[in-house]
């Protein structure tokens, strides 16, 4: 009986309860996000902003006109991969925490790759991405490896992971006897040498300093393979099961360890991606503090999508607009940028602990088993 | 005892309780009285609404329609809180205990005895409990550690909390479920003190025999409504079983004599460690042939679990050799053993057989997803699963509107169904099935019976574990009986009576060895 007990949906007309089943996953993030501006609004009204006047800043920012459209998207870019890749760890049971440090070792490798290999921009930018990728997955498997073997827990192990990373590779980056990885002719010694033309992703540019580059396109055809990965492969479905219940999983013939390395390399190779796109399609070089958190707005993208690949793409353009349009905001109600961050943080909150939304929109629990992917993570499992 | 007591007042009352959930109506206008000094056995088969009814009487859920009178007095029970300081108690199927602590902290947990308001008096509370023990003749010792004691003494230990409660009304929620024959008797000795001093029982439970040894009076419910109430006077298991599934059932399967074949599955020696470390499995020796059904009776936690998990791959032994159709097995992957023909329902469905949130079409490749047709290379061929577990829920009868809904909506029988279409419709050379019918409702046991005596009779080499002597001895052409890890006897069923199975089960008898 109590399996039968747990699902409630609302009763009414079967059109409404068909469209409330089919759509009903959006409606917590939806309602989170909307909650986290209606807060956010009173915020600024709380400290004599004009919140209107912030709230059409943010829009214009964002998603008003080509240029920022284009700056949106870029911007959002590594967010997609990124978050997809953290997705890829939630749907195995795995809390990949380590996106940051993932995305420095992929970076390190395009750097690495960009700066001494001398080839055609048909084999170097597919050689550029392969590098990163095959960085990110390495420094992520060591954490899937120690979990596998030791049981040692991936939330401690990929946090410190990400500190050995970020300072190899400010290390790497200043060290000036050799210099390794730094840039001799740059007096400040915080970057690395810039990338060849040939490893440089093509783009459109729009305005003076906007290049629409390739990596969007990548990052959509990410999104895909990861849905169809997930769906419609035997490895997927093993993936998903040692996520779900490893015990059944164990039962199934399914190896878990094994599963386990490759889920966190998985999730490893989307952050090396994203970092690859970054240093090939913006930036052309890797600075120390270059990521500065994305791994960790990832996390929240991941959640923001319940771990859906296809609402990642939403969510990451979600998450790139409010950060492009917060410098509009800015200047328009005269905020500060913590303003935005602070909304920012409402939505992780509100979809992250989803009970509150549910509470204060009265919407039913989900069934059981439905969001054990999420909580999953930070269990002892 | 067994006189009728219509002149004994009515302490509890439930009038037309009504209770929905999203397409299912789980209590349907049940009313019911229990009666001081009453045994009231609530019979139905699981998703009948027995535990919907006990929970709205508990306060753990609210009625739709319908009132509760406690003493005459209309009440609204919101919470088990509640439902305490009016006098009832309740013993659920999986108790409620901090195994770490004593059994005085935990029966005074939540409701403290101290001196000065915040300084724990357990010596008191441990006098307290040893009064309760005394009066209803409910033996435990209240310094001791409750990860020490065994299942018997835990439940008393559940029983003495409500009672230092002060209830009057105690709910059992499946009390034999987990007890041997022997405890089991101990444990309708204590009812029938717990009733002579003037205390209410509802004992919830799908065995008929316990209803019809214990209770004054019996309620069955089937899909949520009350389908009828008796005395054991008036009653035989037939009729019971006959209302509660609603049509008439054959209790006792029937088949033919065995016809071994050579032996297909062998142990030799075989150890195997707990997840404490501790050895569950010590030097067992078994031998199933093909075409015999081997039973192994014992009270659970003596190493059955370990046993089964070391035959199938999911647990690494200590020692010993295990031998499937000829080949070493002995410390081999799940699915290297699954490939030689080995089918295992697990005895934790929901933990081991099925994802629950995968739909049933998932769930029926659940071993089978790599291979041909349901997958090329990698790529899974959905219309193909589909097609699988249309066929299977069909010719198994699993009761599903759909194979694309998850699986946590089909209720406990037809999960286990679920299971057994999936493992039986392999080409088998072994079935190793541990607690099949755990929990499920008496149409399904018998229809999972069947099953398993027609795989015998096809060939196949069948273990089954069992906590259910009853299903022991009506499966088994062998019994072997575990204890403590070892097999302590091996005997053609008939050989041994009920009740020296039970003296086995409980230890008796291995003194002499």
């Amino acid at each position: 009986m109590a399996q039968a007990v747990e699902g409630r949906t609302p009763s009414g007309p079967a059109g409404f309860r068909a469209i409330y089943e089919r759509y009903s996953p959006l409606l917590v993030p939806v309602l989170a996000v909307f909650t986290a501006l209606v807060l956010g609004a009173l915020m600024i009204g709380l400290t004599g902003g004009d919140w209107l006047a912030a709230y059409i800043g943010l829009w214009q920012g964002s998603f008003g006109s080509p240029r920022a459209i284009a700056d949106t998207v870029v911007r959002s870019t590594p967010f997609i991969i990124c978050g997809l890749g953290v997705a890829l760890g939630f749907k195995a049971g795995l809390f990949n925490i380590g996106a940051e440090g993932q995305l420095y070792a992929g970076a390190v490798c395009v750097v690495v790759v960009g700066t001494v290999l001398q080839l055609p921009p048909v084999l170097h930018i597919p050689l550029g991405i392969i590098a990163g990728a095959l960085g990110g997955a390495a420094w992520a498997a060591i954490a899937g490896i120690l979990k596998a073997r030791t049981g040692a827990h991936e939330v401690i192990n990929t946090i410190m992971l990400n500190y050995i990373a970020i300072r190899l590779t400010d290390w790497l980056i200043k060290s000036k006897t050799p210099y390794i990885l730094g840039d001799p002719a740059d007096a400040s010694g915080a970057r690395t040498r810039f990338i060849a033309d040939s490893a440089r992703m093509p783009g459109i540019p729009v305005g003076d300093t906007t290049m629409l580059h390739l990596g969007i396109l990548i990052a959509v055809a990410l999104v895909f393979l990861a849905d169809w990965f997930l769906k419609r492969t035997t490895v997927g479905f093993e993936l998903r099961t040692a996520g779900v219940n490893a015990n059944a999983a164990r039962y199934a013939g399914i190896s878990v360890p094994r599963t386990i390395v490759l889920a966190m390399a998985l999730s490893g190779m989307m952050a090396g991606i994203a970092g690859a796109g970054e240093v090939m399609g913006v930036r052309y070089a890797l600075n120390a503090d270059f990521f500065s958190g994305l791994g960790f707005d990832a996390i929240a993208v991941a959640l923001l999508a319940r771990t859906n690949p296809i609402g990642i793409l939403f969510a990451g353009l979600l998450w790139g607009g409010l950060l492009t349009g917060a410098r509009l905001m800015q200047v328009r109600a005269g905020l500060s940028i913590d303003v935005i961050k602070i909304v920012q943080a409402l939505i992780i909150m509100f979809v992250a602990a989803d009970q509150i939304v549910r509470f204060i929109y009265r919407i039913p629990q989900r069934r059981a088993g439905e969001e054990t992917m999420i909580s999953k993570g930070w269990g002892g499992g | 005892m067994t006189q009728n007591g219509q002149d004994r007042p009515v302490v509890l009352e439930a009038r037309g309780i009504t209770k929905r959930f999203p397409g299912v109506i789980a209590n349907d206008k049940v009313s019911l009285t229990l009666r001081k000094g009453e045994v009231l056995a609530l019979l139905g088969e699981n998703g009948a609404g027995k535990s919907t009814l006990m929970n709205i009487l508990y306060g753990l859920y609210h009625q739709d329609e319908g009132e509760i009178l406690v003493n005459g007095e209309p009440i609204r029970a919101s919470s088990p809180h509640d439902s305490i300081q009016r006098g009832i108690g309740m013993v659920h199927q999986h108790f409620q205990l901090v195994p770490v602590m004593t059994v005085a902290e935990n029966v005074i947990l939540g409701n403290e005895v101290t001196r000065g308001g915040a300084i724990l008096d357990l010596r008191r509370a441990a006098e307290q409990i040893r009064t309760i023990s005394r009066q209803y003749g409910l033996e435990v010792d209240p310094e001791a550690l409750v990860a020490d004691l065994d299942v018997g003494a835990q439940q008393r230990v559940e029983i003495i909390k409500a009672l230092y409660r002060n209830a009057d009304i105690l709910i059992l929620d499946e009390p034999t479920a987990v007890l041997t024959p022997q405890e089991a008797d101990d444990l309708v000795r204590v009812m029938r003190t717990l009733t002579s001093q003037g205390k209410s029982l509802i004992f919830i439970t799908h065995k008929l025999r316990e209803v019809l040894e214990v209770a004054d009076r019996i309620v069955v419910l089937r899909s949520g409504r009350v389908v009828g109430e008796t005395t054991p006077a008036q009653a035989s298991e037939a009729s019971l079983a006959a209302m509660m599934v609603g049509r008439s059932v054959l209790l006792q399967v029937e088949k033919d004599a065995a016809h071994p074949g050579a032996p297909v599955l062998e142990v030799r020696g075989l150890c195997v460690r707990d997840d404490r470390r501790l050895m569950a499995v010590n030097g067992v020796d078994l031998e199933v042939r093909a075409g015999e059904i081997l039973g192994i009776a014992g009270v659970q936690g003596n190493g059955q679990t370990e046993l089964v998990q070391a035959l199938t791959g999911l647990r690494v032994p200590e020692a010993g050799v295990v031998r499937i159709a000829g080949q070493d097995t002995t410390g081999a992957t799940p699915r290297r053993i699954s490939e030689l023909g080995v089918a295992h329902i697990p005895e934790d469905r929901q933990r081991d057989g099925v994802v629950t949130s995968y739909q049933i079409t998932d769930n029926a490749v659940l071993e089978l997803y790599y291979l041909e047709p349901f997958a090329r290379g990698i790529v899974r061929d959905d219309a193909a699963i589909t097609r699988h577990a249309e066929q299977l829920v069909k010719q198994f009868d699993v009761r599903t509107p759909s194979v694309h809904v998850p699986a946590s909506s089909l209720s406990g029988g037809n999960q286990q169904k679920l299971i057994v279409a999936r493992e039986f419709t392999r080409d088998l050379k072994l079935l190793i099935a541990a607690q099949p019918t755990r929990g499920i409702d008496v149409g399904s046991i018998e229809f999972i019976h069947n099953q398993i005596i027609r795989k015998r009779d096809e060939g196949v080499a069948v273990l089954v574990v069992s906590a259910e002597l009853d299903e022991i001895l009506a499966l088994s052409d062998r019994i072997a009986v575990m204890y403590h890890g070892r097999i302590v006897a091996t005997v053609q069923n008939g050989e041994l009576t009920r009740e020296q199975l039970g003296l086995l089960m409980a230890g008796a008898g291995t003194a002499q060895q």
